[in-house]
């Protein structure tokens, strides 16, 4: 009896942190689709929900190293496209498709290492760096396709992105959640991750204390260049076809997750768990927004508003703590209570 | 190697290798392109000059702090768009009200970036990467599909984009190069002369100390992005002159040509180093890349974005190996001449600081 209080002020401290607001608005978002449309909670459009994005958010988990290391790569979507394509343009060649595949996320590991070659050794920074790979990595996807289309996978590979493979998880869940699992030791329980987060509070600390930051950031940004191929590729079978626009546009998708899981953008803080629980909201905002027949651009535009918003919503918080701090400080009597 | 030092200054060399290799650039595609030289290459590249260094100018103004203003692709085109409907349904709106609007919603986008980069403190990247996405949402939902036609626009509107200054042989001087050209020449003196540009490249150069100089930073940077939306708006009014048909997707990849030609023309990711006659060069040799290499058969247009991507990340390699070095470089040259003559050096102690 005695201990209920300090665990009630406990849950309360938990709910005042980003998760736990996120939980919130995730649970109120729940509650309006179940309410708005019943096809929403069956096991079907969950799955669903899942697989429509689940190229971005298997990216996603790579990107939140990244933006906790105090960089950003802007050109994973194009990586994406590139991979894709260049599986398309090796298949139409007639190169069997396991080769093409392993073409494609070789391609996709240089993409990362050369982005890495210059943020890391180099020392410019990556937002320019991914700038260039961005349109470039594009580019080179269109110098493959122009503007054809490249269909008529195998039924085997199509299968692979379409059907369930274990169970009622496709392929790529199956990908997404090994991932998972992989992200919340690596960041939440390593050594690496430890040196992720110090890098991204400071990174000239974290050199004097001898931790290879060049060698970390080279890491970061190979492991992003082949997932993001890896994830362009699983969208390839999905579709069963390659375009070379395909996935354009991603990066904001992607980047609003990783931010709205309360990952600061400058580095340092932020969590697997934050950002799996932005993931379920973006999800299921989106979903709901399908069933509520809103269009994809107004979508694009509701997730823009999202990203904003959640940058500004804890600046904001600072701000008015600050204010009230001071308000305090100032009228000391007032704040018995 | 001490008179080289006096004369010129490391963005000047710059921008002179700049011209260097912009002639190397024509001088090759003129062995590589049968008939390359002809006065329709110029009239097409000046004409989309005109339009990515309208651009680029504002785009510099917001890299001089240290930010980043992706949203200018959507705004030409929203403003565009905007513009062009208005023009069709009613054709009797004097030319000064149609630029004036273009501008004045150009402007209003750039002041809602502005007013979160500045006064929300939200890194430039998330906003204008959110604002791109939300401007073009908002055209998008506005066309409801539809496409502005030429021929619902005046006769002003569709002449405008062939109407010349003047003309030599075959070579027209438009009057979109001659807008575009009193921009570049308006905010070059703005920048060096005014009060308002030496506190931009004294925000990017050192925010910190900006700030405890007194500087209003937020109203400046505020300023910075508003400038830069009301110059996309004009280049999407010049957009929608040039083209006359305008689809949901107008506009659509400026923000990386112009941010290409601002980082070409050496301004300086880390804020603080950038001039508007770089922008320009910058431009020239983007869109002299982009409508050359449509016309070389042997090798594919789609390198295009390739080639640029490259472009940008070669400007900003030189930018961090050389430019840098030279800057220190000239910085340790003018402290030396400070030292030996003093009393000379008191003089031009004004002149020599805004190169450090």
């Amino acid at each position: 009896m005695l201990r209920s209080p300090g665990f009630l002020r406990k849950g309360w401290e938990r709910l005042k942190s980003w998760e736990g607001f996120l939980l919130v608005i995730l649970l109120v978002i729940i509650i309006i689709n179940g309410l708005q449309a019943p096809v929403y909670l069956s096991i079907g459009n969950q799955m669903n929900l899942f697989i429509l994005y689940i190229e971005k958010i298997i990216v996603v988990l790579v990107m939140t190293f990244i933006i906790i290391n105090a960089e950003i790569d802007l050109s994973v979507a194009s990586t994406m496209g590139l991979a894709a394509c260049t599986l398309g343009w090796l298949h139409e060649r007639g190169v069997p498709i396991g080769a093409a595949l392993l073409v494609g996320l070789a391609l996709g590991l240089l993409g990362g290492v050369f982005n890495g070659f210059w943020v890391a050794y180099v020392g410019l920074p990556s937002l320019v760096v991914t700038l260039a790979t961005l349109i470039g990595y594009r580019g080179l996807a269109r110098v493959f396709l122009e503007d054809r289309s490249i269909g008529y996978f195998p039924d085997w590979f199509d299968a692979l992105g379409q059907k369930p493979l274990i169970g009622p998880f496709p392929l790529a869940l199956i990908i997404f959640f090994v991932l998972l699992a992989i992200a919340i030791v690596l960041l939440q329980y390593s050594g690496f991750g430890r040196y992720v987060y110090v890098i991204g509070n400071n990174r000239d600390v974290a050199r004097f204390s001898g931790v290879k930051v060049k060698r970390l950031k080279m890491i970061l940004f190979t492991a992003s260049g082949t997932i993001s191929a890896l994830a362009g590729l699983l969208f390839a079978a999905r579709l069963g076809a390659v375009r070379g626009d395909m996935a354009q546009g991603f990066e904001l998708d992607i980047i609003t997750m990783v931010v709205l899981g309360g990952v600061s953008i400058f580095g340092g803080s932020g969590s697997v768990w934050g950002v799996l629980l932005s993931i379920l909201i973006v999800l299921n905002l989106r979903n709901g927004m399908s069933l509520a027949h809103l269009s994809g651009h107004m979508q694009t535009g509701v997730i823009g508003s999202l990203l904003i918003l959640s940058v500004l919503a804890p600046n904001l918080v600072t701000k008015v703590r600050a204010v009230l701090s001071r308000r305090r400080s100032r009228r000391p009597q007032d704040t018995i209570t | 190697m001490n008179a080289l030092r006096r004369r010129f200054r490391p963005q000047q060399i710059r921008e002179l290798v700049l011209v260097l290799i912009i002639v190397l650039a024509i001088l090759l595609f003129g062995t590589q392109i049968d008939n390359y030289y002809n006065a329709r290459l110029f009239n097409r590249v000046s004409t989309s000059v005109a339009i990515t260094a309208v651009i680029a100018v504002g785009q510099t103004l917001v890299f001089l702090t240290r930010n980043y203003d992706l949203s200018v692709g959507s705004i030409a085109g929203f403003t565009a768009y905007f513009v062009g409907t208005q023009l069709a349904r009613n054709n009797d709106i004097p030319p000064i009200a149609a630029v004036l609007m273009a501008v004045g919603i150009g402007a209003v986008m750039g002041m809602v970036n502005g007013l979160f980069v500045a006064y929300g403190r939200i890194p430039a990247v998330i906003v204008t990467l959110a604002t791109l996405a939300l401007y073009r949402t908002m055209l998008v939902e506005y066309s409801d599909a539809k496409t502005v036609l030429a021929a619902e626009l005046p006769e002003w509107v569709i002449g405008l984009p062939r109407t010349n200054i003047f003309s030599i042989g075959e070579l027209d001087f438009r009057l979109m190069v001659g807008v575009m050209l009193i921009v570049v020449a308006l905010f070059q003196l703005v920048l060096k002369y005014l009060p308002y540009g030496r506190r931009l490249y004294a925000i990017g150069s050192n925010p910190e100390a900006a700030r405890i100089a007194g500087f209003p930073s937020q109203r400046i940077v505020f300023t910075a992005f508003m400038l830069s939306g009301a110059l996309s708006g004009l280049a999407g009014f010049m957009l929608l002159t040039r083209f006359g048909n305008v689809t949901v997707v107008a506009g659509i990849g400026l923000e990386l040509a112009s941010i290409a030609a601002v980082v070409v023309g050496g301004a300086s990711t880390a804020g603080g180093a950038g001039t508007v006659i770089g922008a320009l060069l910058g431009a020239t040799l983007v869109d002299l890349l982009e409508n050359s290499l449509i016309r070389w058969l042997e090798i594919s247009e789609f390198w295009r974005d390739a080639l640029l991507g490259m472009l940008i990340l070669l400007a900003v390699a030189t930018d961090a190996v050389i430019m840098s070095r030279l800057r220190s470089l000239w910085a340790r040259g003018e402290l030396r001449v400070e030292s030996e003559s003093e009393v000379e050096a008191y003089g031009k102690q004004e002149e020599g600081s805004h190169v450090a």
